[in-house]
């Protein structure tokens, strides 16, 4: 019972981070590698906010998620629109935006351990045990739960109930047709990439108050955000979310009752099952 | 498979003679620059295989680190049983078998995944490797005693240059480079006019991670104390990426001209500014895709188009007056 709590606690802020890629990805097209570094720069200006102006970070989400939504607006209208532009097909551009958002995973994980050095960092956020069916929690991590879940629903109304959130769907359907009943994409696909870095943001500011980070964690995550949206499919929002629990579930369980330190081991078993399966991810249809 | 061109045989003399004379560098050079010649030759073959098998597909492997160290480990498990030749063979083999699970898992579908799944594999090994140390052996690493300095590693990875370069060179001529080459344009035509992409694409990452699992079996004598962060360090798969394309890929030697210049700069960085690495790492990707889409290599053969025509436009400006 433990595990499953546990799990799906931690399931919560993965299914953000998941849905913040899957709609960079499957509306913006662009393959975000940089997405876990924008994560781990949240989790460090929530802990500067917190420990320097003593702002509560779930009230912090509130200045770190815009914050992350105009940088993320720029990184895309100024350095990843152009190589929008210039790609001839699809395939052109995923490698294009692989390299490109490389580059840019480096620089910000450079200037991160230049600014706070290469150590862990954690702080004391409501570190008091929480009861659920009788046995204790963190309640940092109840809290962070109940806020991705709120968030989660914020958007799941956002784009399944407003005409803005029915064009970035279209987008993502198809670009080509979105232009022809007038959603103007250029500007949709920018809206998407900064909303899902927000989104990633909110994710890393509500990670912080439960785990230790440092600056060159930003991988590990991304990686694991990928394999999500893989799971789920490309630009499914539902499907992201139901993965990441499951993510969440399964690393849990490998790490209480096998190792700890197999956690990667388990993403990947769960990620080749996806693959021989159902490579379309659990909602997918197949195009084939 | 036809013979080799007056320019083919041009090509192999001058590279024979590059060789040797690098070969020759332990009995002149001092020992930090053999040790910067060791990485240099390293990396040459690291990015020399890489680009076999990214360069005409385009997807960008990232498995390097999890070859190397899978090769090292072969080293370090198997050297008082085997000799260690044999072991080098070896650590092919084991790499080999690696890509052909990876590539198997994944070349079927789109590069996309390919490139997430090699983005952790590095990272799963590690994992695995430690935890089958602490739960089943006395301790988490291994000593890699052996007599070679040096200068053996050099002449070692020299061999395997020479290797991997007529390797590189007979694969683009065979029929399939041909269906690389056609797969790497359009891959929907090639599945039209009958090529097995699945199958040439898994065979050609084999191959090439054989090599890179070679090139880590012959360096574990350098580390003498093999653990898993070192061994599987991810940061040799982003530079072998970086060197191999600013060189560029369209040449087989194109690599090799990434390879040196940055060696040398990230020698520099981690001896004087350790902290500013990732920067200038990520700068270079930066520059790869804005500056340098084609490498070197590829920013020369443009210019000499362009020279051309000028030339042309030239001749023709002479003829009108």
């Amino acid at each position: 019972m433990s595990i499953i709590i546990t799990g799906l606690l931690l399931g919560g802020a993965y299914a953000l981070i998941a849905v913040g890629l899957t709609l960079q990805y499957g509306v913006a097209r662009i393959m975000n590698l940089a997405n876990g570094e924008n994560l781990v720069l949240a989790c460090f200006c929530t802990f500067w906010l917190f420990s320097t102006l003593a702002i509560n970070p779930i009230l912090g989400i509130l200045i770190v998620a815009p914050a992350a939504f105009a940088l993320n607006w720029a990184i895309y209208s100024y350095a990843l629109r152009p190589l929008v532009k210039r790609a001839r097909t699809r395939g052109a551009l995923e490698v294009d935006s692989i390299l490109a958002t490389f580059g840019l995973l480096f620089v910000f994980q450079g200037v991160m351990i230049l600014t706070f050095g290469g150590g862990y960092y954690s702080y004391n956020f409501l570190r008091v045990p929480f009861a659920i069916f009788g046995e204790n929690y963190a309640l940092n991590r109840v809290v962070a739960f109940g806020a991705a879940v709120a968030v989660a629903i914020a958007l799941y109304v956002f784009l399944y109930r407003t005409r803005y959130g029915t064009a970035i769907r279209a987008v993502a359907v198809s670009p080509e047709s979105a232009q022809l009943v007038a959603i103007n994409v250029p500007r949709t696909s920018a809206f998407a990439f900064a909303l899902g870095g927000g989104l990633t943001a909110a994710a890393g500011a509500l990670l912080s108050t439960f785990y230790t980070f440092d600056a060159s964690m930003g991988v590990i995550f991304t990686m694991k955000a990928l394999i999500i949206v893989i799971m789920g499919g490309v630009g499914d929002v539902r499907g992201a979310v139901l993965a990441a629990l499951l993510i969440g579930l399964t690393e849990t369980a490998v790490s209480s009752l096998i190792d700890p330190g197999l956690t990667v081991a388990a993403n990947y078993a769960l990620f080749m099952l996806v693959l021989l399966v159902r490579p379309q991810g659990i909602f997918g249809r197949s195009n084939a | 498979m036809s013979l080799p061109t007056t320019r083919e045989w041009q090509i192999a003399v001058g590279g024979l003679i590059v060789l040797i004379g690098v070969a020759l560098v332990p009995f002149f050079g001092s020992g930090y620059v053999l040790s910067l010649t060791v990485n240099i030759a390293m990396y040459t073959v690291l990015c020399t295989a890489w680009a076999m098998f990214s360069g005409p597909t385009h997807y960008i492997s990232l498995a390097t680190a999890a070859f190397f160290g899978i090769g090292t480990y072969a080293v370090g498990l198997g050297l008082e049983t085997l000799p260690f030749p044999v072991l080098v063979l070896v650590a092919g083999a084991c790499a080999a078998a690696l890509a052909a699970v990876v590539g198997i898992a994944t070349l079927r579908l789109s590069g996309v995944y390919f490139v997430i799944f090699t983005l952790g594999l590095a990272e799963l090994v590690k994992q695995v490797v430690t935890w089958w140390q602490t739960n089943f052996t006395t301790s988490v690493g291994l000593y890699v005693f052996t007599d070679f300095r040096e200068q053996h590693i050099l002449w070692m990875l020299l061999g395997l240059a020479a290797l991997v370069f007529i390797t590189s060179w007979a694969i683009s001529r065979s029929k399939l480079g041909f269906a690389m080459r056609i797969i790497g344009n359009d891959e929907t035509v090639a599945k039209h006019v009958g090529i097995d992409t699945a199958r040439a694409k898994v065979l050609l990452f084999v191959i090439s991670g054989a090599f890179i699992g070679m090139v880590g079996a012959i360096l574990a004598p350098r580390f003498a104390y093999v653990e898993p962060p070192s061994a599987f360090n991810t940061m040799i798969s982003f530079q072998v990426v970086i060197m191999a394309l600013l060189g560029g890929t369209n040449r087989i030697w194109g690599p090799l001209v990434g390879v040196i210049p940055f060696t040398i700069l990230m020698d520099q960085m981690t001896a004087y500014f350790p902290n500013h690495t990732p920067i200038v790492i990520g700068l270079a990707f930066l520059a790869i895709v804005y500056v340098l889409p084609h490498g070197v290599t590829g920013l020369m053969a443009d210019l000499g188009k362009l020279r051309k025509r000028f030339k042309l436009v030239a001749a023709n400006a002479g003829e009108g007056a």
